[in-house]
């Protein structure tokens, strides 16, 4: 190589660790931004994962074995404001008036949770032992399920695709990964509390990745999770502090109300807001779901539309970490390829 | 297992190739967000008649789709025409007006809707 090429990478979660350390490990010289104080994206404040119910700590070890890579220049508290192409290279503006140059770029944007509070509702900061998939993975990580009140729930219900195949909020889409995490989560709420009993209430059950199908089937021979299928329209608290939800169980064709202690809202997957503010300031395609448009679905799902650009998992569509590390890979391999193809 | 045989009682299936789908089809025609029900009966959940009597918006959407009229043509007048189902559906189906077209479809006597 006459002279090494430099890639900067934009987000340092799981794709841009992954995509970073790859590229640095080919010889190329990265520098990975983050917008926050450290690395590790959402994965840092996940607990077990699905399927195999895996520390999360153990893939942040593995990210930061990746990005801890000599030829990797980590730069923490940056934000990326806009992108600049001159003459086939990047000037990238960041906060506090500072520019990097580089030779080619990795988005890697990644997604934020889905505010459930915008699902008025379901009771969100409305009512105090309705929480959020994110926050029963901190609960699990303290070892501290409890409700407000202290008492340890013995009903707990799950509701699934909140913000995601919704109209209502504005999102058409499956975020894919909710359904499977409310089986794992299910699971874990029993093996925490023994005597529990854990409802799920989806309108699919889409278990269509690796092992999905099998976790679902476990959760219900071992676990004894109840699936109900009707979607929730409101939920209400009584006034012994219980939770009520409303939902037609569809296949028994009759409305059904539940008491609950604990209401779980399975968060979806939107468009990150960083990602956003990117796409508008730096001319990025975005798609009907907000998400960044990869320039073709079947053989550029890494590529922009701007020669140069490259995406690295969820800022293209809600995805796992398995998929988001694969597609990160794949986004180092297309960064090379550009490199070649301009040498030749 | 030739003894399983694969005859069903006449009144218990859904005799799809034979039932009459123009009501249906009339709202469909007018109404294009009939077509995208997923089923998840938010509708049904919300619903103050359903709450009280047997009606679930869900269940008779399908029914009008396989067909079934006579079981719907006389329980939709239960409805109140309230639109909290509207309020509520994930997929933005006017079910309002998917009530108010069926009704109509039903006094137009299409067919076999007598």
């Amino acid at each position: 190589m006459p002279e090494k090429k430099h890639i900067a990478v934009i987000g340092a979660g799981a794709a841009g660790m992954e995509a970073a350390g790859q590229l640095a490990r080919s010889g190329y010289l990265v520098t990975l931004l983050e917008k926050d104080g450290q690395t590790g994206g959402h994965v840092k404040d996940w607990y077990h994962l699905f399927p195999d119910r895996r520390d999360s700590k153990e893939v942040i070890e593995y990210l930061k074995k990746q990005a801890g890579h000599k030829n990797v220049t980590l730069r923490t508290g940056i934000t990326v404001q806009r992108l600049e192409k001159n003459n086939g290279s990047f000037a990238i503006k960041t906060s506090g008036d500072g520019e990097i140059k580089s030779d080619a770029i990795i988005v890697a944007t990644g997604f934020d949770l889905f505010r459930s509070e915008r699902k008025e509702e379901y009771g969100y900061g409305i009512y105090d032992n309705i929480i959020t998939s994110a926050d029963l993975e901190t609960l699990f990580r303290k070892n501290e399920i409890r409700r407000h009140n202290g008492e340890i729930p013995r009903k707990v219900g799950f509701i699934h695709c909140v913000g995601s195949r919704d109209e209502k909020v504005g999102n058409v889409y499956c975020s894919k990964l909710c359904c499977i995490t409310a089986v794992k989560q299910a699971m874990e709420v029993k093996k925490h509390i023994p005597d529990a009993r854990v409802f799920c209430f989806y309108m699919d059950m889409r278990m269509g990745g690796a092992m999905y199908e099998e976790l679902y089937k476990e959760s219900q021979e071992k676990y004894g999770i109840n699936y109900i299928r009707g979607k929730l329209s409101e939920v209400s608290e009584n006034i012994e502090n219980k939770l009520v939800v409303k939902v037609e169980d569809t296949l028994a064709g009759r409305p059904l109300k539940m008491e609950l202690d604990m209401l779980v809202l399975m968060a979806g997957m939107e468009m990150s807001k960083s990602g956003l503010d990117l796409a508008r300031s730096s001319g990025l395609q975005t798609g009907e779901n907000r998400f960044f448009a990869p320039a073709d679905h079947h053989f550029g799902s890494n590529k922009s539309k701007t020669d140069g650009v490259f995406y690295a998992g969820a800022c293209t569509a809600p995805m796992n970490i398995t998929d988001t590390i694969s597609h990160a890979r794949a986004a180092a391999a297309d960064v090379i390829d550009y490199f070649r193809n301009q040498e030749s | 297992m030739e003894k399983f045989g694969f005859s069903i009682l006449k009144a218990r299936h859904i005799n799809y190739d034979s039932n009459d789908k123009s009501i249906a089809e009339y709202i469909s025609e007018r109404e294009p967000s009939f077509r995208i029900c997923i089923e998840c009966g938010c509708c049904t959940a919300t619903c103050t008649t359903g709450n009280f009597t047997r009606f679930s918006l869900r269940e008779l959407q399908i029914l009008l789709k396989r067909g079934e009229n006579e079981s719907v043509r006389e329980v939709i007048n239960k409805c109140m025409l309230c639109g909290k189902c509207t309020l509520a559906c994930p997929r933005g189906v006017n079910t309002r007006n998917v009530i108010l077209l069926a009704r109509e479809a039903f006094q137009k006597r299409l067919k076999n809707a007598v």
